[in-house]
């Protein structure tokens, strides 16, 4: 185990204006679970851009090893022949080709000028066996889940000689179940042989599986851990990665108090005809003033739907039931009148449709109420700024000024803009569709304090999470959603995450 | 943009310093101006000085005219990530419209002009309807709608030919000149209201810069240091003034130049000031995002066609008023010479990114290639092959100075 595959030196990369690595030394030993961690920007990312031949040689300076051989990697292409692959957090499988096509897309298995099709399935069987996935080769990729592509790329990875395989965030967006899953065959792979590095968030995965790990911080190693010796616990990597303790990730709310219930759908059913099914069924849900509830559910289970479905129905649902807000029987034909009437709804996928990448903080902050800054249609541009450097303020968003673009942004600054975007419309209820995914520890605390400073204030929130131990920590009452139906409901004081994994797989 | 950006010049430095980085800051959207004014100063001098003289600006700027109003139009439509192309042969149409009624209906100028403007919104109407309500793309609704107005065009003008105009109100609209004040025993051999008109555009101007720049400081918000302000006003004065002294030497403004003035000077108001605006910039930015944030994108996509409509019917008229007639040629290729200055303009394809005033720059620019050429007597093949380097070169110079600004 004490071979190292791979050394690198004192890599230094510089982009204008920042250090993004200095002096970084990170040393692998073969057939090991290597996983690195970091908060958002530590350089985890580039570091294995610098690794995989993303940034060429020449970019950076310092030396990679391969085997004790110094590599000088032109490309992707040059680690790749090298036996590095690295599966990136957004995968990078084309959706309307086949499984198999999409495992020996650039590899093609070649019989004289033409690509042997049949050839090519039946290896792309062997590989898929090899991930302990049963799909049919010849499925497209368009039709299976993400978990399932996930293993797809791995299989993609293994069909090309993999000695060094790079996982980025490879769990964040599947459920437990294929979260389990995965972590299962990254062992199997290491018994055969296949080293790993893997980049999470997610501190139990790491503590579950890695052998050894390592830890990043502006740009810096900090420390390298070896879980065989008792080196690595929750608390010692959160200590490293923020530099400092955080006493309790869940940030207590002392003075609870709920009033009355503020928006309640009740027989709550929706057809989608886009998919051609039904997917909420006989819903009955409410929340109070001043309360966080939490909807805990495996992803596809129908939770982002029954938001949307409130939220004005932009997908267009076809909806039976009742919904109920602040004691009137309402409908919402459009987000608009859910807006208007007090409603805001922080989506899961920021980039996707949460925010305007292009535009700047103070836009994207003002976009959901223009008319509070507009008079006759006319928009105050000096009231927008104000009002943006608020919210900057009071969210501690980290930008040089309101008018910088928010693509240019770190995931957690990001989401406290579209916090801002949602408070600035004023809602009594704030429906928020995971609101800590991708972000650092750090930015996670922050989002929870002020999610409590504003159940305080009088809000109400819905908390739509894949996290458990976030809606454990978070919510005052838990609902459970499987297939589309709410399974359980339980007062904070009665759930665990036994209980609620146990009613999620219902 | 380019204020926002100014704004960031936050400490003190020197006034070199800060003018360097206010132009490296800007580089994409000064590079419009620099290549306009280039493009100019190599024609007046290869023309040896024929391109500049009053008389040619004059009518380069009446040439500009017809496919400005359609470039400020096809920008949004681009912004909006979508295409029209059916945009030139219904000008074409509308302007065969406008003839008809004009000398066989009789009908007066002002019922013909606002019938026509009508038209043209409802026809924009039309082909947003399959794009807004059923998804299809623009690219294929708009081309049939191409096909279909090339037809109406010919089917109209087929019996005739080439319909003549004979109404001089009309015609006023494409050839002639703002009146001028009566004699008053100076400035005899100028167009004296022209020059009142600059002197005021040129003071308003200044008022409502130094206006804004007072508020901005009363919210103690960050603002152009004093010596680079007072350039930016001492700049647009000169440039302003030259112009106006320019045009005041020949006939003074022409009507033409009025309508493009208040078009572009509408929807840049529009654009950058209004809720509606920001609307079409949300949906061109990101969709999905709008659409949540309780923006109808369809009610975005109408009104964008519907513009496009409008200002299609008001090229129609001023082609045809140019050309005191309506012919069975008419439109043909203004759509794409709309989108060409409407990218040289430094619209973005990707949607979300694009100014009406950058695209009448990219008009002026591709109009003054036409018409610089044809003076240096530079065949029509080689004039092609110009234009299409120029756009080529503008958009490269766009991508680039986007990549080199993250």
């Amino acid at each position: 185990m004490n071979t190292p595959i791979l050394e690198m030196r004192d890599i230094t990369k510089e982009f204008p204006g920042v250090k993004a690595l200095n002096n970084v030394s990170f040393h692998v030993a073969e057939g090991e679970i290597h996983c690195l961690v970091g908060e958002n920007g530590a350089g985890k990312s580039t570091l294995m851009k610098v690794l995989s031949g993303v940034y060429p040689h020449g970019t950076y300076s310092g030396d990679i090893l391969l085997r004790g051989k110094e590599q000088h990697y032109r490309g992707i292409r040059d680690s790749e022949k090298a036996g590095v692959a690295i599966i990136y957090q957004e995968l990078a499988l084309i959706p309307e080709l086949t499984v198999y096509e999409n495992i020996f897309l650039g590899n093609e298995i070649r019989n004289g000028p033409l690509v042997d099709w049949n050839e090519t399935i039946k290896r792309a069987g062997e590989m898929l066996d090899k991930v302990r996935l049963k799909v049919n080769p010849t499925a497209k990729i368009r039709d299976l889940g993400v978990g399932k592509q996930q293993l797809v790329e791995i299989a993609k990875a293994l069909s090309r000689d993999v000695k060094l395989l790079i996982l980025d965030e490879p769990t964040a967006a599947l459920n437990e179940d294929d979260s389990a899953n995965l972590l299962d065959l990254l062992r199997g792979l290491r018994d055969q042989g296949v080293t790993c590095i893997l980049i999470s968030h997610k501190l139990k995965e790491v503590i579950e599986i890695a052998d050894t790990v390592t830890v990043l911080r502006d740009g810096q190693t900090i420390r390298t851990l070896d879980a065989h010796k008792g080196e690595v616990s929750e608390n010692i990597l959160i200590k490293h990665m923020v530099g400092r303790e955080i006493e309790n990730v869940y940030p207590r709310r002392n003075n609870k108090q709920f009033g009355d219930v503020v928006l309640e759908a009740r027989n709550w059913n929706a057809y989608s005809p886009a998919v051609g099914r039904t997917i909420l069924r006989d819903i009955n849900f409410n929340v109070r003033r001043g309360e966080i509830v939490g909807i805990a559910g495996l992803m596809g289970s129908g939770r982002t739907e029954l938001a949307l479905s409130m939220f004005g129905n932009p997908a267009g649902y076809q909806i039976k039931g009742e919904l109920f807000f602040k004691g009137q029987k309402r409908l919402f034909r459009q987000p608009r009148e859910a807006i208007d009437a007090g409603i805001a709804y922080v989506t899961e996928d920021r980039k996707g449709n949460g925010l305007i990448l292009m535009q700047d903080v103070k836009e994207n902050i003002t976009l959901a109420n223009l008319r509070a800054i507009a008079q006759r249609s006319i928009i105050d541009s000096n009231a927008e700024i104000k009002v943006a450097n608020e919210y900057k303020t009071s969210l501690n968003i980290k930008t040089p000024s309101v008018e910088q673009v928010v693509g240019n942004l770190s995931g957690g600054n990001q989401q406290k803009v579209c916090l801002g975007k949602w408070l600035f419309v004023k809602p009594d209820v704030l429906i928020l569709d995971e609101p800590t995914r991708g972000i650092d520890v750090g930015a996670k605390y922050e989002i929870y304090t002020i999610m409590n400073r504003l159940v305080e204030q009088g809000l109400s929130i819905i908390m739509i999470s894949s996290e458990l131990l976030e809606v454990l920590g978070m919510s005052d009452r838990v609902y459970i959603v499987s297939a589309g139906r709410i399974t359980g409901e339980l007062p904070i004081e009665e759930a665990t995450q036994e209980k609620i994994m146990h009613l999620a797989t219902n | 943009m380019s204020v926002q950006k100014m704004q960031s010049v936050l400490q003190p430095r020197t006034f070199v310093e800060n003018l360097q980085r206010v132009l490296r800051q800007n580089i994409r959207e000064y590079g419009m101006y620099i290549a306009l004014f280039v493009i100019m100063a190599i024609f007046a001098i290869t023309t040896k000085g024929t391109f500049v003289s009053s008389r040619n600006l004059s009518n380069l700027l009446n040439q500009t005219g017809y496919i400005a109003v359609l470039a400020v139009g096809m920008t949004l439509v681009i912004v909006i990530r979508q295409i029209d192309l059916s945009v030139g042969f219904l000008a074409g149409f509308l302007g065969a419209v406008a003839a008809i009624a004009l000398s066989r209906w009789g009908l007066p100028v002002i019922v013909v002009v606002l019938l026509v403007l009508a038209l043209g919104a409802l026809a924009g109407l039309l082909t947003a309807f399959p794009v807004a309500k059923l998804g299809i793309p623009s690219f294929v609704a708009s081309l049939a709608g191409w096909l279909i107005y090339r037809g109406a065009l010919q089917l109209v003008t087929e019996g005739s030919g080439t319909i003549i105009i004979a109404d001089e109100a009309f015609n006023a609209l494409g050839n002639g000149f703002i009146p001028d004040i009566p004699n008053i025993g100076i400035l005899a051999e100028v167009h004296k209201l022209t020059l009142l008109l600059g002197i005021v555009a040129i003071v308003s101007f200044m008022l409502s810069e130094m206006n804004g720049r007072r508020k901005k400081l009363a919210y103690n918000f960050e603002v152009l240091p004093r010596e680079l302000f007072v350039l930016k006003l001492l700049f647009v004065a000169v440039v302003v003034g030259a112009i106006t002294w320019i045009l005041a030497n020949y006939n003074g403004i022409s009507w033409t130049v009025v309508i493009m003035l208040a078009v572009v000077g509408v929807y840049h108001f529009i654009t950058t000031q209004t809720v509606l605006g920001r609307h079409i910039y949300a949906v061109g930015g990101n969709p999905d995002a709008a659409e949540l944030s309780g923006i109808s994108v369809k009610r975005i996509i109408y009104m964008v066609f519907g513009s496009m409509g409008l200002l299609s019917a008001l090229s129609g008229i001023l082609f045809a008023a140019r050309l005191t007639s309506a012919s069975t040629t008419a439109g043909t290729l203004f759509e794409l010479d709309a989108i060409a200055a409407a990218y040289v303009g430094g619209v973005s394809a990707a949607g979300g990114v694009g100014r009406v005033t950058g695209s009448i720059i990219g008009a002026l620019v591709m109009t003054s290639l036409i018409n610089g050429m044809n003076l240096m007597g530079v065949g029509i093949s080689y004039q092609y092959i110009v234009r299409g380097a120029v756009l080529a070169a503008a958009v490269i110079f766009d991508v680039y100075t986007r990549r080199a600004s993250r």
